[in-house]
């Protein structure tokens, strides 16, 4: 999928100044990823700002402080950042060639990501019930949108991480396999970024 | 079964869009005729619409732009005669309903289906050229990127036929855009065509950036690098981390109108400005990643065609990485009547106007390199130098707009039309079609007619003064953008000046189209045999035969100075033959043709409340991800041997393998 | 196909580059990580800071959090390599903090200049 290749380079080149040459796939790879994270933050920055502004039209509706469980948001915090604990053994793990080590951190990152979505979306759930859904007030847009936003991109990593541990298990580590991971792992890490900006803003701060 | 879509969705009842329909029916099916009868399906998908070679993808991305540019001057023809008729008490022929889809979509396709393609199609075909490299970054990426803002063409276009567009104008502000103003299928064609071609954009600039920062030639340092990858590297940067947040406030506003949401809407505690705020927090760097390659394309150029280095490289990039920061400081100029105080509308007039430094700074180097250099006029270069006249002006008229108070009288008049025409025409369109002309023989391996280029600059330059020259006038007598019908009679000279200057434009769009048929017929007589058609050419393109081989250099070029090519050829080019290796190129891929697909049905299907197709349509495109992400085998080698034998041959060099 | 860029060329994330103590990098981000996420509860719900304080307290913590993150487990390095990934995060981060701070600061003028019912 990609075009990185190279002549061989005699290192006396003006390699430090960005004259070496074409990178290596790996590396093309990564930064192009990592380009599309900050992209992404780019994305999530715009919709925290949308909540920034209205997170105090509330329209009448129920507020922050009467919906927010923070027992609720300090589980789903601790699992999220232990799977990107998990995922980041999981990443040496396949660096280094072992394949039933990977697999075995690769499920306890699906486990701990899966409890955090259940734990939100039986959260959005009871919220609806009471009453207070997105189409209720400004702030409960912005609340289920953001959060949502970052809910749907955990789903989506959970899929994304599915297909690579089948793709581990039919393939295993081979190059274009362990590229992929990298790129998994730059996404479940840049997830838990977010969600520290979601959990402080949203509902630390929202629930005061 | 088929959501909100009835027959009723046919305009057969309104003759204009029937009619419109109509013709282009026509056209399209000859056209699809013609390739048909003439056999030329196998060739066409597996030379271009499977095609991952950025060097097709830009032509195709420069194809699109053509096209929709027809389509956005209809619009605009339209405005202008109903502008031209309508004064007093004449109704015109255009009922308000129609012009204000006209409006709306004139803008729409103007700066995402004509500028953005234009420069993406430019940056694409000329970047891995000039940086020594093969291809881009990502080239399955980038066939997708190409293929989604292909499919948001499409569903404009469909929307001429099935519905309605949106009647808000290009900016698709609250409340208006909100459903209880705007129920019917508009604004979701507008919200949806540009969500998709948004992805496209985005990907696209993550490949430009990747490709610029990752894959230069062994030796080219960043200052090294041609002028014109460092505005595209910037240009690209400026995708990267705006239209994200294009894409979140459409994702909101979309909320809004199928869920119910209340980001913007007038009840519940929704907030119109937070959609204004950041739709421009978006729109302002849009107009920068518009005219940052075009000045890269100038750069480029006037270098050329004064036989000289472009004037201090050095501070060109700086002022190019000024632009890209100081771009997001200025966005409240967009709305400085909205009720900010005078302190905050005066800070970001004045950044406004210390944004306009850097591009003084670029105008005087423009000049200065022409100073004293051997200066040959082809048709690239007036261009450039109508864009330096055309452009400065416009931009003086931005710097006037910038002082909130003038603002406050002229904003949403047309004198505010009259500049953001005069710096996109000005400098986005002389920009692309400069370069159109400058690498043409480059892509096509023959140069276009000179006479015709010279004649569409011509008209272009005297058109575009004549249609927008009459509207600063206008503007300051107190005419508002959007108007369907002209209440004061004494403006219609002015606006039959500038209906004249339309239709010169048009007549010099004919002699582009014109310049391309002569030129294609008599190209024998101006074949482009050495890759260097221009004879002073500085940059690493200009080192490849015309059309370069699909692989670009068959050994990657080493790179010491800046201006490679000029380096080249000033120690005169070796004639030992180098020493082949193997090398890797991508497969072709139906995969972006066939995401297009499904996204064109799925975004149909979601404007049209079809949810089963929908939800089909975003499951087609998972599975289609997911089987592409298991295929092996996705590139192919191209052992040493056969590299020697299609240089050879390439070269006409007759030693044996 | 591979250039031997490995020791000129560093990406977030990637790790063999790293030293053998990685699994270290990881459990002490983790670890301070949790610390952080402790605390920032505990300022936001009990009195321990002077409570108009609270919000920038929040804040800075959340920034310590995401440097944290930054660092032990996406491995964001600060030597001649590192600088295209540090150069783009950089401007990722200008960008967010424009957009957000400009929003809230904007919009807060807005209101001010013309109230809104709530």
């Amino acid at each position: 999928m990609t075009i990185a290749t190279t002549d061989r380079v005699p290192i006396e080149l003006v390699r430090g100044r960005g004259g070496g040459g074409p990178a290596s796939t790996r590396t093309v790879v990564a930064y192009g990823f990592w380009i599309f994270i900050i992209s992404d933050i780019a994305m999530f920055s715009a919709l925290f700002a949308a909540y920034a502004v209205l997170s105090g039209r509330t329209a009448g509706g129920l507020t922050g402080r009467e919906l927010i469980d923070l027992r609720h948001v300090f589980i789903e915090t601790v699992c999220l950042l232990v799977s990107s604990y998990t995922c980041g053994l999981g990443a040496l793990s396949a660096e280094r060639g072992q394949r039933e080590r990977y697999l075995v951190f690769a499920a306890f990152t699906f486990v701990l990501g899966a409890a955090f979505l259940f734990v939100e979306i039986s959260d959005f759930v009871g919220m609806v019930r009471v009453g207070a859904g997105p189409w209720r007030s400004a702030y409960l847009s912005a609340f289920f949108t953001l959060v949502g936003m970052h809910g749907a991109h955990v789903t989506g990593g959970l899929l994304w991480l599915a297909y690579m541990v089948a793709q581990v298990i039919a393939k295993g580590l081979r190059p274009h396999v362990l590229r992929r991971l990298l790129c998994f792992s730059l996404f479940w890490h840049a997830l838990d970024i977010v969600w520290v900006g979601v959990f402080t803003l949203v509902y630390l701060k929202g629930a005061r | 079964m088929l959501g909100r879509l009835s027959w009723a969705a046919i305009p057969l009842y309104q003759p204009l869009p029937l009619y419109a329909m109509g013709v282009v029916g026509i056209i399209i099916l000859a056209v699809l005729g013609v390739i048909t009868r003439k056999g030329w399906w196998p060739y066409l998908w597996r030379e271009w619409l499977t095609s991952v070679d950025h060097k097709r993808i830009g032509v195709m991305y420069l194809i699109l732009a053509l096209v929709m540019l027809l389509r956005g001057y209809s619009d605009a023809i339209m405005m202008r005669s109903q502008q031209a008729i309508a004064i007093g008490g004449a109704q015109g022929y255009l009922p308000p309903d129609h012009y204000d889809q006209i409006f709306s979509s004139h803008g729409t396709i103007m700066i995402f289906l004509v500028a953005m393609p234009f420069v993406v199609g430019l940056m694409n075909f000329v970047v891995p050229l000039q940086l020594g490299s093969r291809d881009v970054a990502f080239p399955v990426l980038n066939s997708v990127s190409f293929w989604l803002t292909a499919s948001a063409a499409l569903l404009i276009n469909v929307s001429l036929v099935i519905g309605s567009f949106a009647r808000t104008g290009w900016m698709g502000y609250p409340p208006l855009s909100e459903l209880a103003f705007s129920p019917d299928e508009g604004v979701d064609y507008y919200l949806w065509l540009l969500q998709i071609s948004g992805i496209g954009t985005l990907f696209a600039g993550i490949n430009m950036v990747t490709t610029i920062i990752k894959l230069r030639a062994p030796g080219m340092t960043y200052f090294r690098m041609p002028i014109f990858c460092w505005s595209a590297l910037t240009s690209s940067i400026l995708i990267v981390v705006a239209f994200p947040i294009l894409t979140a406030t459409f994702v909101m506003l979309l909320l809004d109108r199928y869920v119910g949401m209340h980001f913007f809407t007038n009840d519940a505690g929704g907030n119109m400005m937070v959609y204004v705020n950041l739709f421009w927090a978006w729109g302002h760097p849009e107009v920068y990643i518009l005219i940052l390659p075009a000045f890269g394309v100038f750069s480029e150029v006037i270098a050329t065609f004064s036989g000289k280095a472009l004037f201090s490289y050095r501070s060109m990039v700086f002022a190019l990485l000024a632009i890209c920061v100081l771009s997001f400081m200025v966005w409240l100029h967009h709305f400085f009547t909205m009720g900010a105080s005078a302190d905050v509308n005066a800070f970001f007039g004045i950044m406004s106007m210390i944004i306009g430094v850097p591009t003084g700074v670029k105008v005087f180097n423009w000049l200065f390199t022409l100073y004293e250099g051997r200066v040959v006029f082809r048709t690239p270069l007036l261009f450039s130098i109508g864009f330096m006249v055309t452009f400065v002006i416009g931009g003086l008229t931005g710097v006037l707009l910038a002082v909130p108070p003038v603002d406050y009288v002229l904003h949403n008049s047309v004198f505010l039309v009259a500049h953001f025409h005069n710096v996109i025409i000005g400098g986005v369109i002389f920009g692309a079609l400069a370069g159109y002309n400058y690498w043409f023989p480059k892509a096509f391996g023959f140069t276009l007619d000179e006479r015709w280029g010279k004649a569409s600059f011509g008209c272009w330059f005297v058109g575009f003064w004549l249609a927008f020259g009459p509207l600063y006038v206008l503007g300051l007598m107190g005419m508002t953008r959007r108007l369907q019908n002209i209440a004061d009679p004494s403006w219609r000279p002015l606006l039959w000046v500038a209906e004249l200057g339309a239709i010169i434009i048009f007549l010099g769009i004919v002699c582009q189209a014109v310049q391309l048929y002569v030129s294609i017929r008599t190209r024998e007589s101006h074949r482009d045999l050495t890759g260097d058609p221009w004879r002073t050419g500085r940059t690493l393109e200009w080192a490849t035969s015309s059309p370069p081989p699909p692989y670009n250099f068959a050994v990657l070029p080493r790179v010491e100075t800046i201006d490679a090519f000029w380096e080249m050829k000033r120690r005169g080019l070796t004639a030992a033959e180098p020493v082949y290796e193997t090398i890797q190129m991508p497969r072709n891929s139906p995969i972006g043709f066939v995401i297009a697909f499904f996204a064109v049905a799925t975004g149909f299907a979601l404007i049209w409340y079809i949810w089963w197709i929908a939800i089909l349509g975003l499951l087609a495109i998972l599975v289609t991800v997911m089987v592409f992400g298991w295929s092996e085998n996705r590139e192919r080698e191209i052992p040493a041997n056969e590299m020697a034998r299609m240089e050879r041959a390439r070269l006409g060099l007759g030693r044996p393998a | 196909m591979n250039g031997d860029d490995r020791l000129y060329d560093r990406t977030p994330g990637v790790e063999h580059q790293e030293s053998r103590a990685s699994v270290e990098s990881y459990t002490v981000g983790l670890g301070l990580a949790l610390l952080l996420t402790i605390a920032s509860f505990v300022v936001s719900q009990t009195n321990l800071l002077w409570p108009p304080g609270v919000p920038a307290g929040l804040i800075v913590l959340a920034l310590a959090q995401i440097g944290v993150h930054l660092v032990f487990f996406l491995h964001i390095g600060f030597g001649p390599d590192s600088t295209n990934n540090v150069l783009a995060l950089a401007f990722g981060v200008l960008v967010v903090f424009l957009v957000i701070a400009g929003a809230v600061g904007i919009m807060a003028n807005l209101n001010y200049m013309m109230p809104m019912p709530r």
